[in-house]
């Protein structure tokens, strides 16, 4: 094993041909960088992001200062640079499209969470047994692990995520635990949060005559 | 690389990495990077083990705490992801673009010589050139942060000559799908 590097003598050593910031013993802070909580950019690339006039409401409130730095009129002025004024204008009406875009496709999201179904399914596997089987819930940002975790401790059975036919993923519960499962999701209890009681059915499935 | 990335469908796996393999990586970020020994220490402390995480076409992302940290196409250099980059911004060197190619490199284009030669650009100069295959970090006129990680295509020497066709080529960028990935 090589001794270790982080012993250097404070006498420095310059350890490379470092241009900037000059070697230390000890580890340099991380640059930090506020980051736009609306779209994650950094906060000046905000401009270039699909939610300006929402990233502008959010660091107005929270940065006034970093809001004056980049949205004032001298710094708007500045900032064109060396682009001609037609690119600058079609810059603009692009990000207007873009913007626009992005908030049908937010809305067209919503519209499809709100639409969607979460279907509780109870599978005869023989005469008395079934098994319980939960289809929908990626739909709201669920985790379907932690979901079939949670179901398994709680009906103390087995739960697992499985595709079913179609490829998507459900949660398969041992047991008939349909309506118990029905009232978690209604009272929205651990991972199940922020499901409307509407969109949750109850369905059954009896087992074919033959079997499989 | 990254514009088109979904965890569930594009990761092939995740192994820890074995210490030897270690040794080597952090050798290598270590020559391929202007970073000291201790502020690597600092993000990847020797205790912490590397989780590899293969994805397909060859791409490599090392993790630790499932925070990506550097990645790899196939066995090229090593890259620091942006938001890594962020932290210590002196680690690469940098070429800017100008204001007009922003908008192309946010869609994830290539970035063409022109963009780099015009007057918002920045090259190293004559003396600090670079060679081509170097990884740089990509600069933006008019901004203080990087905004994106990229590979030479052609020398700088050559870009200035040559000033036409693809540059830099792009290995990440802010807004693309591994921006949007905090945690592995």
């Amino acid at each position: 094993m090589p001794s270790k590097k982080n012993q250097t003598p404070v006498v420095s050593v310059p350890a490379s041909e470092e241009p900037e910031g000059p070697p230390t013993p000890d580890p340099i802070p991380p640059v930090q960088i506020l980051y736009c909580s609306v779209c994650s950019f950094p906060a000046e690339y905000c401009e270039f992001g699909s939610s300006l006039t929402k990233c502008k409401v959010w660091l107005k409130e929270e940065h006034p200062d970093l809001f004056d730095k980049f949205y004032s009129d001298d710094a708007l002025t500045s900032k064109v640079g060396t682009l001609s004024l037609e690119a600058q204008a079609k810059l603009e009406k692009d990000t207007a499209k873009k913007e626009a875009k992005a908030s049908a496709k937010a809305d067209a999201a919503l519209k499809k969470k709100l639409a969607s179904q979460v279907i509780i399914k109870r599978i005869e596997r023989n005469k008395r047994k079934h098994v319980t089987s939960v289809a929908g819930l990626e739909a709201f940002g669920i985790d379907l692990k932690k979901a079939a975790k949670q179901f398994a401790s709680k009906f103390a059975t087995g739960s697992s995520v499985t595709k079913n036919l179609q490829g998507l993923d459900e949660i398969v519960v041992q047991g008939d635990v349909s309506d118990e499962i029905l009232e978690m999701i209604e009272a929205g209890a651990g991972v199940l949060k922020g499901i409307p009681a509407d969109n949750v059915e109850i369905v059954e499935e009896k087992k074919k005559k033959g079997g499989d | 690389m990254f514009k088109k990335f979904s965890p569930s469908t594009d990761i092939a796996g995740q192994t820890p990495v074995k210490s030897s393999v270690q040794r080597a990586i952090r050798a290598a970020v270590l020559a391929q990077w202007k970073i000291e020994p201790e502020t690597l220490e600092a993000v990847w402390p020797k205790k912490e083990g590397l989780v590899h995480v293969k994805c397909r076409e060859h791409v490599s992302i090392y993790t630790v705490h499932g925070e990506p940290l550097i990645i790899q196409h196939f066995d090229g250099p090593y890259y620091p992801t942006l938001r890594l980059l962020h932290k210590y911004p002196y680690i690469l060197p940098r070429v800017g673009i100008d204001r007009g190619a922003i908008r192309f490199l946010l869609a994830g284009a290539p970035m063409m010589c022109p963009g780099l030669t015009s007057k918002g650009g920045y090259l190293p100069p004559a003396d600090d050139a670079l060679p081509a295959g170097a990884s740089v970090a990509i600069y933006a006129e008019g901004k203080e942060h990087a905004v994106g990680v990229g590979l030479l295509k052609l020398g700088t020497e050559e870009i200035r000559k040559i000033n036409k066709d693809v540059g830099v080529e792009l290995a990440t960028y802010l807004g693309d799908d591994l921006w949007a990935l905090k945690s592995l």
